[in-house]
């Protein structure tokens, strides 16, 4: 304990030592003042003192789980209350039907304000259940999934200041451009591994940025282009309340369809050949899967969901500009995929809208939000891998052989 | 004529900059395969405590060029203290982890470190002072390349020599390549593994902080977030020269630097990062592996 203690203090020093410059010293160098902030050190000593007291305490569990998982004493000892609620029909039916059921309710009871932070978080729920394809499934990390989001959002936003195009119209245009740069983008970029991948998909999300900036003949450029129509109904004259009430609506059936077919995908051909490309390129390609088929399925079927979801950003927005498209939001939805478990599609769903509700609902934390999201994803990494809901994998169990049968 | 020479110039410069963070990037990849995204956030750290010193010590009335030597030598020891503590929380503990963690652990940490930043001192851009005073002896060609120009220049080159030879010549040197050739190997004969990984953190760390310093007083305004374009650029240049690869590094960071000088000077400045991830992508349809970079057979 005691030597616990020294070993924090000592790393509350060495915080304190490293945080000065930049937490305690202020220059103005216009005015030539020096603002000596010394509270603050008082206060990353005494975080950095808990802290490590934590931090030292969640290394030795961690350590102690990784051993019992290594003799094998961890596996199937304790199926976590989430995993149950799942796979046991006494629990997860009544919990659908509660969920069902407060989802319709919900825009009705809520004001307005609240039905639209809510359509923004569906928007990211599905741009998780996509990126979820592409990184969780096929394992082909994609940091400019952005970029199709924006696809979707600005055939929306041209299609319809151009030439008129309505909603509806749009809607399937903007879904089906996504995945068509999905394989535009993908095809170069196939035979690279994971790292250049990384970087080739960041630049990709970077340039397509920059082209909306500057072609200002098409795009508009930085102004963005406003007076996007909201969804339209058979063409009956909507108020803002029930337009975003429709839009609401829309977004359920939306992610509810988008769950079927993930949910489907998942357990197909292609499914089940991401997964075999996720664990091990080449022994799936000498299994017989076509690599390139299965990798632009990936990227497209990822994309599309981006395009779809892009189309609907534009319609609740009703005005988009580049600023909406940035690495931020590529590495906002890569969080929510890796925060849910990657994979998971209930997991990457309660992570979208915790890390889209929560910062609209802690407006005073705002400022803090990107802080903690960048720490929280590093505590998630160190101990807790699998994400909040880790996925379950398919599992076919056969009977033990014992020594008797053997011997028969 | 002399435009082209003037384009070259400015893009040497960027291109000894790049190198100089890339260089971070490719030998931290070379050892433990680890793209270690949060190292242009370190370049911006080593640039705000080089404003924040300089800033200072004008205050309380130093001046020339002892507040550059003394901010470059700060800014150093803080970047490699960050370095070595990144390294320490985010990656060491993940060290057996599959692929993608450790990644996803750096863009946490590059999230983090960035919005650190931003709260602790401004969201705005700050005037950085310039520190490397004018040259006589540059006059006759200051419209081609100036005092600064010239100074970032040697200091790249003189800090990638002295790189070179601390791989090839020093103990520590040998155990980063013995680590970079086969980890488990090199700790079986007795190579602290963990400790050449904090020291190519730091080694990196401080190449940064010395492109953080250089660019700071070139360019003359800094914000939180110029580590991040930095940072993606150094990494492109990395890949782009075959990552894992020192030379390569250096190659690749001058090929982008110069590509983007002669984009922005002749075609348009607002496309010029287009260009440089267009050249990224051609090479790495040509050479999968990068410029220099050796094609690595994998065994199932």
């Amino acid at each position: 304990m005691v030597d616990n203690i020294k070993r924090s203090l000592l790393v509350a020093l060495w915080f304190v030592f490293l945080t000065f410059p930049l937490m305690v010293v202020k220059v103005n160098t216009l005015k030539s003042i020096v603002e000596w902030r010394w509270m603050n050190m008082l206060w990353v000593a005494i975080g950095a003192f808990a802290l490590s007291l934590v931090w030292r305490w969640a290394m030795a569990r961690r350590q102690l789980k990784s051993k019992k998982a290594e003799q094998g004493e961890d596996e199937s000892v304790k199926a976590g209350f989430a995993t149950r609620l799942m796979e046991d029909p006494k629990l997860y039916k009544p919990a659908l039907i509660v969920i069902a059921l407060a989802t319709i309710v919900f825009p009705l009871v809520v004001d307005i304000y609240q039905t639209n932070i809510m359509v923004l978080a569906l928007i990211f729920v599905v741009l998780g259940l996509g990126l979820n394809v592409t990184v969780g499934l096929a394992g082909l990390l994609d940091l400019g999934y952005v970029a199709f989001f924006a696809v979707g959002a600005y055939t929306y936003g041209v299609l319809n200041s151009f030439y008129g195009l309505g909603f509806w119209t749009c809607l399937p245009i903007g879904g089906l451009m996504g995945a068509l740069f999905g394989i535009a983008l993908g095809f170069p970029i196939l035979r690279l591994r994971g790292d250049y991948l990384a970087i080739v998909t960041l630049g990709f999300g970077s340039i397509a940025k920059i082209v909306i900036e500057n072609w200002e003949e098409v795009f508009n450029g930085a102004k963005g282009i406003a007076g996007i129509p909201r969804p339209g109904f058979f063409g009956a004259e909507m108020n803002i309340t029930s337009a975003t009430t429709y839009t609401y609506y829309l977004m359920i059936l939306m992610v509810v369809f988008a769950i079927f077919i993930t949910n489907r995908l998942k357990d197909s051909r292609i499914g089940r050949a991401w997964m075999a490309l996720r664990e091990d390129e080449i022994a799936c390609v000498a299994m017989g899967v076509d690599m390139a088929k299965t990798k632009l399925g990936a990227y497209a079927f990822g994309a599309f969901w981006a395009g779809l979801a892009g189309v609907i950003f534009a319609a609740r927005n009703t005005y988009i500009n580049p600023n909406s498209f940035t690495f931020m939001e590529s590495a906002l939805v890569l969080s929510i995929v890796v925060m849910g478990g990657m994979g998971s599609i209930i997991g990457v769903i309660i992570a979208a809208l915790v890390l889209i509700l929560m910062p609209e609902y802690l407006r005073a934390f705002s400022e803090y939000r990107m802080l903690m999201f960048g720490a929280v994803m590093v505590l998630m990494m160190i101990f807790r891998p699998e994400g909040l809901i880790a996925n379950v994998r398919r599992k076919y169990t056969g009977r033990k052989v014992t020594t008797e049968d053997a011997n028969a | 004529m002399e435009y082209f020479l003037e384009l070259s110039s400015s893009g040497l410069v960027r291109g000894s900059i790049y190198a100089l963070i890339a260089l971070g990037y490719t030998m931290v990849y070379g050892i433990i395969q680890l793209i270690n995204f949060a190292h242009g956030e370190i370049y911006m750290i080593g640039a705000f405590v080089a404003l924040i010193v300089s800033g200072v010590l004008t205050i309380y009335g130093f001046s020339g060029v002892s507040i550059l030597i003394l901010a470059a030598l700060i800014a150093a020891i803080y970047a490699a203290a960050y370095g070595y503590t990144l390294e320490k929380i985010a990656y060491r503990p993940l060290r057996n982890a599959p692929r993608l963690s450790p990644l996803i652990s750096a863009i946490g940490m590059s999230l983090f470190l960035q919005n650190y930043v931003l709260l602790a001192q401004t969201p705005d851009f700050l005037r950085f002072p310039a520190l490397i005073p004018d040259f006589e002896f540059m006059e006759p060609i200051a419209h081609i390349m100036g005092s600064a120009e010239l100074v970032i220049l040697v200091t790249s080159a003189i800090s990638m020599v002295g790189l070179t030879v601390l791989i090839k010549y020093t103990r520590i040197g040998k155990a980063m390549r013995a680590t970079q050739q086969d980890m488990v190997m090199a700790r079986l004969v007795g190579v602290n593994v963990d400790n050449v990984i904090s020291v190519t953190f730091i080694i990196g760390s401080v190449l940064a902080a010395i492109g953080g310093v250089l660019v700071g007083s070139y360019i003359g305004q800094i914000n939180f977030y110029i580590g991040f374009m930095a940072g993606v650029k150094a990494f492109t240049a990395a890949v782009l020269g075959g990552i894992g690869n020192v030379p390569g590094a250096v190659l690749g960071a001058l090929v982008l630097g110069l590509t983007e000088a002669y984009a922005a000077g002749y075609i348009s400045s607002a496309y010029e990062d287009v260009f440089a991830f267009g050249v990224l992508v051609l090479i790495l349809i040509l050479r999968p592996s990068g410029l220099l970079g050796k094609a690595v057979k994998q065994k199932v």
